[in-house]
């Protein structure tokens, strides 16, 4: 009977062709805005990496003062310089990695090579393991380069591309802020978003262009900055960016525990570290560690921007509409066909076979109108790539997102065609019979 | 034209009645927040900075290594600028409006008051007024010899002394207004920290904050005469004919870069586009409404023809008996197009509900202040327009049903 019903949907859809095509582009258009956003949420909303988030933990202290007004619950999202120090050398964690970034001054050690500047994360050897970041050529540094605070870089592919033509450049040479480093490596293209370990300056956008020495970074004479720095209290260094101020906050820490067992003993010596500071007279508070996983430290800082949240809800309110219509639409254009219901149900046809006649010309019209929806939700998402937001390389179309759409365009109009075609299905054969 | 008849029809086909009204409903809902937030955003787009927005461009420069003598480095770069042909003024600043990093400080009227009473943007530079093109309403602009080197005034508050204080701020008026209303602010004495004190000795009339998140709070400003020296951070501005604009900047370039080679130029550009980059989300954003306000109309437009449509087929037997009963064709015409307007209407009523509905939920989890009156006439008109441009075709083609239909049976 289903080859039946089909054929019956699609005589009658061609019978009515300005009320299907109606239908067809309402139900098209509420798919295609519902899927835009469903598809820039789902990849905002993402994990950023799957495989790895469960061992990744953000250690937070909180060295504040006790009374500082306006101070919120919550410790600092980053540490200061010699909190960050300590707890990088604490060595309970398999693996940890401190780290910030700036902009640097860069040239080839050629004479007359022009400078540009380049975004650089300044981190300990264990990020690249940490966080499975995939090499292109060569390796990352060893501890040993830490702590001899070796003048070595790691560079992007972007970065690689631009100044050595993407050939193989381990070993080469750059000349980084007046000081020469060489190449230890180049990374594949590796942009997490959002990039978790850093929501300093937002949460998506591109990643950083070379991998420097945390401490080899420290030693540099530049003037750019240590990243984003938070300080507390009347500053009398205000305007100097000291990285060892002891009031200001800057510096990002991450490590990996394997195991629940780790996790707890490494919450333990978080707080044994503030007990001690406290009783060194650094820390004013009660010891109040937070340890977060990496999606919970995700969930807590809100990396979802509100615009986006408020579209999607706009996105749902215009499908909620397109649906009404249709709803409207299916009953007007089962109406019509009550002469041909009543000859069906005349002869033998139950209700429930009307029923379900009715409701395969819905499903024929939800598909229809996915299918319509598809290059919809495609220029939705060309116009959200073309706005200027840090997320916009983020919108593109995922191919899961298709079996989304049409699942949601075919379940939105069954649902929009049940209640007509349960009032067609109610028609009173005599009736319609009588008045032929 | 009667009312009651069509209002009869309408109790006998309730369903799509209610199908109507309630898409009419959320429509008018969705229309109503939605030019409500659009012209949030074009309100907020439109704030004031006080600055000649044409003719001011920004050249930002950072040194390889730490300076020896930052101020006199300054000094050097910014008598380097004057020379350049077509600049009217030069002059340095740590922000500027809307330019998106902002330093604040925390204003307090007394030493001893132990909470702030508000926030305010603290701008440091010199020569703001000519260059950014400020128009001063009271008091005096600050002179050369107010300056003072930021090292110096930094030991002071480092080691607690009130030495050097209090020095002498321009503030703007909506910051005057606020701390003193309807009193001249020149003279009066403000503390940043218990020992830093400003006494006011200008005003100007506006002067807008790097970051303005609240209109509210837009305007507060304070200028203070500090040398900052030359640094990743401060800003050179220059004030310069529009036409002028891409040549003293690429001139100033060459010029910094002359003075010394080994420095970096971080940011090039002119204030129209500090400007744009500040707002270009709200312009996003404002963009993205309007396109869903134009679906939300063209949807419902769609599902209105529809209806009309199979409602015109549905009666055409009725209409028949009208036409054949003397109706004229602008009788029949009228009553779909008034049948429409009260259906538009009904579903307007249920609408507004809806639309303070949707504001309510939009206050309590986006922050969004409340609805204001004007703007459900605004959703009402758009439905009756759309309604009625609808039903036009279906009304014109139930018009043209002749009265021979009345005597036919089928």
């Amino acid at each position: 009977m289903f080859g039946y019903y089909l054929d019956l949907a699609l005589r009658s859809l061609r019978r009515h062709k300005v009320l299907s095509a109606l239908m067809m582009l309402a139900i098209g258009l509420g798919i295609g805005a519902s899927v835009t956003m469903l598809a820039v949420l789902h990849n905002l909303s993402g994990n950023p990496l799957p495989g790895r988030s469960n061992v990744l933990f953000h250690p937070q202290v909180d060295p504040r003062p006790a009374d500082l007004p306006g101070a919120k619950e919550e410790p600092p999202d980053d540490l200061t310089y010699l909190d960050a120090v300590n707890l990088y050398r604490l060595g309970v964690a398999p693996r940890g990695a401190v780290m910030s970034a700036n902009w640097l001054p860069v040239r080839k050690d050629a004479p007359d090579s022009p400078l540009a500047m380049y975004t650089d994360r300044a981190t300990t050897a264990d990020f690249f393991a940490m966080f499975g970041v995939p090499f292109l050529y060569g390796s990352a540094w060893s501890a040993q380069d830490d702590a001899n605070h070796a003048q070595v870089v790691v560079l992007s592919q972007a970065m690689n591309q631009k100044l050595f033509g993407g050939a193989d450049s381990v070993g080469k040479t750059l000349v980084i802020a007046t000081k020469t480093f060489r190449v230890a490596g180049v990374v594949a293209d590796w942009n997490p978003q959002p990039h978790f370990y850093d929501l300093n300056s937002g949460a998506f956008g591109k990643a950083e262009q070379m991998y420097l020495p945390f401490f080899t970074w420290l030693d540099l004479p530049q003037d750019y900055g240590y990243g984003p720095m938070n300080c507390w209290g009347n500053d009398p260094n205000a305007g100097t960016h000291d990285p060892k101020a002891k009031q200001c906050t800057w510096a990002q820490f991450w490590v990996q525990l394997d195991t629940p067992a780790q996790v707890a003993d490494y919450r333990a010596a978080l707080v044994q570290y503030s007990r001690q500071q406290h009783q060194l007279g650094r820390f004013q508070r009660e010891p109040d560690v937070r340890l977060r996983n990496l999606l919970d430290w995700l969930d807590y800082k809100h990396v979802i921007p509100v615009t986006v949240r408020m579209q999607t809800w706009i996105a749902f309110g215009v499908l909620l509409i397109c649906l009404v219509n249709t709803v409207g639409l299916m009953v007007a254009k089962f109406l019509r066909k009550s002469g041909e219901i009543g000859v069906r149900r005349a002869l033998g046809a139950s209700r429930r076979d009307v029923f379900a006649q009715c409701l395969m010309e819905a499903g024929v019209v939800g598909v229809a109108g996915g299918v319509l929806g598809l290059p919809l939700a495609w220029l939705g998402l060309w116009m959200v790539r073309q706005q200027p937001v840090s997320f916009a390389a983020s919108a593109h179309f995922d191919p899961s997102m298709l079996g989304t759409a049409l699942s949601l365009s075919v379940l939105s109009a069954l649902g929009a065609g049940l209640w007509p075609a349960w009032r067609a299905s109610r028609v009173a054969p005599a009736l319609q019979v009588k008045s032929l | 034209m009667e009312l009651r008849p069509i209002l009869a029809t309408l109790r006998r086909h309730k369903v799509i009645l209610w199908l109507l009204m309630l898409e009419i409903a959320l429509s008018c809902a969705i229309i109503c927040n939605g030019v409500f937030l659009v012209a949030q955003r074009l309100r907020h787009m439109d704030m004031p900075s006080g600055v000649a927005e044409h003719e001011v461009v920004q050249i930002q420069q950072a040194s390889i290594a730490p300076l020896a003598d930052r101020y006199a480095r300054a000094q050097e770069d910014l008598a380097a600028l004057r020379k350049i042909p077509g600049v009217q003024a030069a002059g340095m600043s740590n922000q500027v409006p809307f330019g998106g990093t902002s330093s604040n400080g925390n204003v307090m009227l007394s030493p001893t008051q132990p909470h702030r009473t508000l926030s305010t943007a603290t701008y440091f530079g010199e020569n703001l007024l000519p260059t950014l093109g400020l128009r001063l309403v009271a008091g005096r602009a600050l002179r050369t010899d107010d300056y003072v080197d930021a090292d110096v005034v930094l030991k002071s508050l480092a080691d607690g002394s009130e030495k050097g204080f209090p020095m002498p701020t321009v503030i703007s008026q909506a910051l005057a207004e606020r701390l003193w209303p309807r009193q001249s602010p020149l003279g009066k004495l403000i503390w940043l920290t218990p020992t830093a004190s400003f006494r006011v000795v200008g005003m100007v009339a506006t002067l807008a904050r790097a970051n303005a998140y609240d209109i509210a709070t837009a305007q507060y400003s304070m200028i203070i005469p500090l040398h900052m020296g030359a640094a990743k951070d401060q800003s050179y501005l220059l004030r310069t004919r529009p036409q002028d604009r891409q040549r003293v900047l690429a001139a100033a370039a060459a010029a910094l870069k002359r003075a010394d080679p080994t420095r970096v130029i971080t940011h090039m550009r002119t204030y129209d586009q500090i400007r744009s980059d500040y707002f270009r989300d709200d312009h996003a954003m404002a963009g993205m409404l309007v396109s869903v306000i134009m679906a939300v109309l063209l949807v419902t437009g769609l599902g209105i023809v529809g209806l009309a449509s199979f409602w015109v087929a549905q009666r055409r037997r009725q209409i028949g008996i009208r036409r054949a009963l003397g109706a004229r064709r602008a009788d029949i015409l009228h009553y779909f197009q008034t049948e429409n307007f009260l259906i538009v209407t009904f579903g307007i009523g249920l609408g507004m509900v809806l639309a303070y509905a949707i504001n309510l939920f939009l206050m309590l989890h986006y922050e969004l202040p409340r609805l204001p009156g004007i703007y459900f006439p605004v959703g009402a008109l758009a439905l009756w327009g759309i309604g009625q441009l609808a039903v036009l075709g279906p009304a014109l083609r139930a018009a043209a049903v002749p009265p021979v239909v009345a005597t036919r049976s089928v």
